[in-house]
């Protein structure tokens, strides 16, 4: 076969991110702006949300609810709120994804997938506007306190009029200061490990040589050890403090499991769409194989982990536990259930009854079908794991779509940019040569 | 039946793949390659195609997952109903353990047999070995010959390839 003897000529190539291209990412946040807009005008006219009030979201709550609850913002307002935080959460833990897949790759010495190494270094390129995003939304929430009940002032302090007395046993942990240098520290250390690994690689494709493999080994293998920390932790401050009463040990992998599928689909889509626009020659069906057989096994992996943690709650069924999943399947008149079982399809059933041939991990359109489908139901995963606890039953779509398409497009734009800063192929990687031969 | 073949003896995987594909070139027809190790790529060269055993596996699997849902169904819900838990007679979720390891079980256990059987590998078989160096250190390339075969010119292709030497031996159970 030609592949095994033939040696390939390589020489740099730069990805040109012509001005259409930078146009139609424009015309993405432009479109989000849109619906946005439009989104924020249906809502404050009562249509496009569930909510059955007319009168205003703050007065319905107020009306109902005495002691623990608090007000809120106006519906647009809270559900522009929880969306940034929504979509920040998901599209900077699938931003980090580049990151820990590379460093799994440096650590387990493996050759195949340096092809497609800078399009991981660049999925990274989110962290730093992620980290920006974060503290500014969790800014937002004191507003009205709309996403983080815990907040809420007076809320740990007994004899308040809003103590609730498990939040406040869980105040060693869940308090604001203690909150911000946590989120900061998580996204400081994936920061930091992110620009390290870079350097290291373009330092690389100058001098060439070995060094640089070996202390990326390292960095990458430190940087592991803290991931995994960091990943769970993270998972329970941006996401299971939302449900704050609720808690579960599964959570961690939980949500990491749900960025990772994500973060692989990601780089296979885009490993796909450089392919199909004339970049990456030694991009062969080899290493699409391999990715295709990682978004299939991660797609199990996270229904695993899922199925491990609703069984268990399913099973016994402790009022405290199960209301987690009360919420979601049939609970406010049910509106979560079809996105519930919508979900398990999209996640589970779909990647895994297409990607189960060797054929369909081959070829270009399914690779791409499917990725499409991961990164939309683990968008939505994160929908479900983040709207009932926070909108309770006033959740919509126009304004959560146009909020990611805004985030997608500027996504996209600096994500591009990264990776049009250095060669598509890192040259002088010693594994090359392996990944150029790769064979599946 | 008789059959007579040709064997080529390589010392290193390298020279043997590359002599792989020079010899398929150059019109010889393989009969199998003997490694005393799995070589990565040398099913390409050699042409082979790609086994049916994964279809094998899939309808191993479905068996298993229909006798698993079939078995509890019946068993929990219209055998000997009993209530556990609080839970309907035919709770799904609590199935799904049970269904996933006999999927499991089903697939693998058909897969070992189906693959075994088309191996010829059952018990008191006798594995015809042509070469017994090839269990060891050395890569054996045995292409079958007969009368017709010009020999010399076999001998000096397997030579020009890196072929330490070229033996010829007859088995009888192949």
């Amino acid at each position: 076969m030609a592949t095994l003897t033939h040696q390939e000529h390589l020489t740099a190539e730069y990805l040109e991110v012509k001005p259409g291209t930078r146009r139609s990412f424009m015309l993405i946040i432009v479109a989000g702006v849109a619906i946005l807009i439009l989104g924020v005008i249906l809502s404050m006219l009562g249509i496009g949300s569930h909510h059955e009030a007319a009168e205003g979201a703050a007065a319905a709550h107020g009306a109902g609810h005495a002691g623990a609850e608090h007000h809120g913002s106006a519906p647009w307002l809270k559900r522009i709120i929880v969306s940034l935080w929504h979509n920040n959460v998901f599209f900077t833990g699938v931003s980090a994804i580049g990151t820990v897949f590379m460093a799994i790759q440096y650590v387990a010495y493996a050759g195949w997938s340096v092809v497609v190494k800078r399009i991981n270094e660049a999925l990274s390129a989110w962290l730093i506007p992620g980290l920006i995003i974060m503290l500014v939304v969790f800014g937002l929430n004191f507003i009205n306190y709309d996403l983080f009940h815990w907040t809420v002032p007076g809320i740990m302090d007994k004899g308040s009029e809003t103590y609730d007395r498990i939040i406040a046993g869980k105040s060693g942990f869940l308090n604001i200061p203690f909150y911000l240098i946590r989120t900061v520290i998580y996204l400081g250390l994936w920061i930091f490990f992110t620009k390290r690994l870079r350097d290291l690689s373009l330092e690389e494709d100058l001098n060439g040589g070995t060094a640089y493999f070996h202390k990326s080994i390292n960095v990458s293998a430190l940087f592991l050890v803290f991931y995994a920390v960091t990943s769970s932790m993270s998972a329970w401050d941006w996401v299971m403090s939302v449900d704050v009463h609720w808690f579960s040990t599964m959570f961690g992998w939980y949500v990491f499991a749900s960025w990772w599928v994500s973060g692989i689909a990601a780089v296979t889509l885009c490993a796909i769409l450089l392919k199909q626009a004339g970049y990456l020659p030694l991009l062969k069906e080899g290493h699409l194989h391999d990715l295709g057989k990682f978004m299939f096994g991660f797609s199990i992996f996270w229904t695993y982990v899922w199925f491990s943690q609703f069984m268990l709650i399913w099973y016994a069924n402790l009022p405290e536990e199960a209301v987690y999943f009360n919420q979601r399947l049939g609970g406010f008149n049910g509106q979560y259930t079809w996105m519930f079982y919508g979900n398990l399809f999209v996640n589970f059933v779909f990647p895994f009854l297409v990607l189960m041939t060797r054929d369909a991990k081959r070829q270009m359109i399914m690779l791409k079908i499917v990725s499409i489908a991961i990164l939309i139901g683990h968008w939505s995963d994160f929908y479900l794991m983040l709207m009932p606890g926070t909108m309770k039953g006033d959740n919509g779509f126009i304004i959560e779509i146009g909020i990611a398409l805004i985030f997608l497009g500027s996504f996209l734009i600096l994500f591009t940019k990264r990776l049009s800063q250095a060669s598509l192929t890192p040259l002088h990687h010693p594994f090359l040569d392996e990944s150029v031969h790769h064979t599946t | 039946m008789t059959k007579r073949f040709a064997l080529g003896i390589f010392e290193d995987e390298d020279v043997l793949l590359h002599a792989v594909e020079n010899v398929r070139e150059a019109g010889v027809k393989i009969y199998e390659v003997f490694t005393p190790f799995p070589i990565h790529g040398i099913d390409d060269a050699m042409g082979i195609e790609r086994s049916r055993l994964p279809i094998a596996a899939f309808f191993f699997g479905l068996t298993g997952l229909s006798f698993a849902l079939w078995m509890q169904i019946y068993m929990l819900g219209f055998d000997w109903p009993m209530i556990i838990g609080g839970k309907p007679h035919i709770a799904l979720p609590a199935f799904i353990p049970v269904s996933f390891e006999l999927t499991v079980l089903f697939c693998c256990h058909g897969m070992v047999i189906t693959f075994y059987t088309i191996s010829k590998l059952y018990p008191r078989w006798k594995t015809p070995v042509l070469d017994v160096r090839s269990t060891d250190d050395k890569f054996v390339m045995a292409i079958e010959v007969n009368e017709n075969t010009d020999m010399t010119k076999l001998t000096q292709i397997l030579r020009d390839n890196g072929a330490s030497e070229v033996n010829q031996k007859e088995m009888s159970k192949f």
